[in-house]
């Protein structure tokens, strides 16, 4: 399932783009609330998503907007849902924080830390038990780590061998505490290994290395060797939501890790390998200014939720309606 | 003795709500060395809406703490901690993440005084931001105050000036038993008079913010001031509305509530947080079984609507309470009943 070279940077395009654009909006306080980006870890959901198939599963956080994006859940639904439109992907109803396309498979939008990590090991257990395929990949950050909710997960997912693949997106920190203040073991893949889950750390700026270590690990949890876990050493470029300062990270940090930005590097390699030419580059960016400003304008046209509806879906009325997923 | 000509009115500074506690914390930590705080970007971030700013430097990293983000441990921590002689407070970001430490909350901090038959007490101050803030979504918007009311031995505080914040939090820090004390993030900034000299303001006293004579509005925190300008606009069309504010959730007033109805005969609650079961239903019983005879109609009750918080601004502000559907209650029960 290796996609094509250019197929990675026009994945991770289109989300440097869209985010950009979601900073813009928020300015304009079209989109409210909280709203936390992706740039600089593009790489990270780009490479992952590349090694998955349809039948697997994702489960992601409030910093989803580039997964779903790379999981091909639609641009402009994805928009309309943060601005609270009824054409979003979730009616409106759950904005930035709370993205979710059961077409797609994509259980974004756990907003509480380390929520979805359980979720995850229990949607993996659905397929096994209904003897679907499929293997879900729970994203989490750093600080998810320090949660009771992910060592839990972690025992579960390896006692029962359950098909997760586990994504430590480290970005070196939870919101303005650096890793090192908030982990007595900076080593990530170390607890793992204790819950008798193999673990590797791979550099997550370079989308390559992240598809090949995704799909690695998949080969292993497709055998049913139970759970594998990968740690991707990452950096987001901007502030952890657009309420944070920034002011708890040092410039030349910021500096260094800019100077790997996934985006770049993969282009020049692109470009070295003589897989790409500047026009094919152009032509990517140019594709990706094009659907964001479509999907802003298909947010743009989209109504909100009327009233009337404002009592539906506390409870499933019409069981039957409800597919599997 | 010869008597000022003049009494001086007490000094008092505009403060921000946010620098009432803050200054609340930091005297009670200048008093009692046994005080410290800690929680989820306290220290070296200032706060994640810079309550504590400044805190650090005065009191250093001992005293004022950097937890991971582990709220079920470090709630239990500190439960720990007050049992064996300190005195924490415990910041949560906002109460939507204390679900995470729920269980320790409810089995220990709520339990221990009584199951150790009083050898442990546990005088802890859990607090944060509660309630909806403004488009966040379902887990960021929760009210709180019923949930914790609900268990003997916590007692829960839910403040919504910048005085009440000040003079009960020193009250909540000083108190033997756990508190949970309820702030808002849209009234962290709100600014208001607090004397500068020090004061308490005892757990458990509701407090008249505005009198009245038709009806009695019952709320707490940023409710209060939907219902002073309900109250506002009600004079205006010829309703007086008194606003009590309960500042104390549990042990609640019973008393002030009393006392409100026996004087208007006619009451509305006004609270964030679902209807069912909610502090609102727990006053509306006590005071029909105290005060039945005194009642010229049902008391009714304005909260969140009975579901999820929608993202989409209407919806969002379909689900809370509002000065017009507070008006819209008001005027239904003066229009009911005896005397109507
Ligand atoms: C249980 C809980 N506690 C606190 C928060 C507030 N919060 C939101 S994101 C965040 C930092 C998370 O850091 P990390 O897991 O590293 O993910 P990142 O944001 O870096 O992607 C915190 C503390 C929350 N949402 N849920
Ligand atoms: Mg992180």
């Amino acid at each position: 399932m290796t996609p094509e070279p250019l197929e990675r940077m026009r994945q991770m395009v289109r989300i440097r783009r869209f985010e950009e654009r979601c900073a813009e909006l928020y300015s304009q306080t079209k989109i409210r609330g909280f709203l936390h980006l992706y740039i600089g870890e593009e790489a990270v959901g780009v490479g992952v998503m590349g090694a998955l198939t349809d039948d697997d599963q994702i489960v992601a956080t409030y910093r989803e907007h580039g997964h779903a994006l790379a999981r091909g859940v639609d641009a402009g639904a994805l928009m309309a849902e943060m601005f609270g439109r009824s054409n979003g992907c979730a009616r409106g109803r759950g904005g930035s924080m709370h993205i979710a396309d059961v077409s797609r498979r994509f259980w974004g939008g756990f907003a509480i830390v380390g929520g979805g990590l359980p979720i995850a090991v229990g949607l993996a257990l659905a397929d096994k038990t209904l003897g679907r395929a499929g293997v879900t990949a729970c994203f989490f950050g750093d600080g998810a780590t320090e949660e009771g909710a992910y060592h839990e997960a972690l025992n579960l997912a390896s006692l029962w061998k359950l098909p997760v693949l586990f994504v430590c997106e480290n970005n070196q920190y939870a919101m303005g505490t650096a890793l090192s203040a908030h982990a007595a073991d900076t080593e990530l893949t170390h607890e793992p290994r204790a819950h008798g889950i193999v673990a590797e750390r791979v550099d997550g700026m370079d989308v390559v290395a992240v598809e090949q270590a995704a799909t690695r690990a998949l080969e292993a949890i497709r055998r049913g060797d139970g759970p594998r876990f990968l740690e991707f050493m990452t950096y987001r470029f901007r502030a952890h939501s657009m309420y944070d300062a920034d002011k708890y990270r040092d410039k030349t940090e910021i500096a260094r890790w800019k100077a790997r930005d996934p985006l770049a590097l993969y282009a020049e390699y692109l470009l070295a390998e003589g897989l790409a030419a500047r026009a094919d580059l152009d032509a990517i960016d140019a594709a990706a200014m094009a659907e964001v400003d479509a999907a802003v304008a298909f947010a743009e046209q989209g109504g909100l939720e009327p009233i009337e509806d404002l009592t539906k879906d506390v409870y499933t009325h019409d069981v039957s309606a409800r597919g599997a997923p | 003795m010869a008597l000022p000509i003049a009494a001086a009115a007490p000094r008092t500074s505009l403060l921000q709500t946010r620098e009432a506690l803050r200054r609340a914390m930091s005297e009670e930590m200048r008093r009692d060395p046994t005080v410290f705080l800690m929680g989820e970007e306290v220290a070296y971030y200032d706060g994640a809406y810079k309550v504590s700013q400044g805190m650090l430097h005065e009191f250093g990293p001992e005293r004022v703490i950097d937890t991971p983000i582990a709220e079920n441990g470090f709630s239990g921590l500190a439960i720990g901690a007050a049992m064996a002689g300190l005195r924490p407070i415990v910041e949560f970001m906002t109460w939507n993440f204390s679900l995470v430490a729920f269980d320790q909350i409810i089995n220990n901090a709520a339990k221990i005084y009584q199951m150790t038959a009083g050898a442990y007490h546990v005088p802890i101050v859990f607090r944060g931001p509660n309630g909806a803030a403004e488009a966040l979504g379902s887990q960021h918007s929760m009210a709180f105050e019923s949930i914790y009311a609900h268990f003997p031995g916590l007692k829960v505080v839910s403040v919504g000036t910048p005085k009440d914040a000040y003079g009960l939090l020193k009250s909540a820090i000083r108190d033997n038993d756990p508190v949970m004390f309820m702030e808002s993030e849209m009234l962290y900034g709100m600014k208001g008079e607090v004397p500068d000299e020090e004061f308490l303001i005892p757990i458990g006293k509701a407090d008249l913010k505005r009198d009245g004579t038709d009806c009695t509005l019952v709320t707490w925190n940023k409710q209060i001031h939907t219902c002073l300008a309900a109250a506002e606009q009600l004079e205006k069309e010829g309703i007086s509305c008194q606003v009590l504010d309960l500042r104390t959730i549990r042990p609640l007033d019973e008393q002030a509530l009393f006392d409100a109805v026996c004087k208007t005969h006619r009451m509305v609650v006004v609270q964030e947080g679902y209807t069912f079961a909610g502090v609102g239903a727990e006053i509306a019983a006590r005071v029909t079984e105290a005060c039945f005879d005194q009642l010229d109609a049902p008391i009714l009750r304005i909260t969140n609507k009975d579901l999820n918080q929608p993202y989409n601004p209407t919806l969002e502000k379909m689900v809370l309470p509002s000065v017009d559907r507070v008006k819209d209650a008001v005027k239904l029960v003066c229009s009911r009943g005896k005397g109507a």
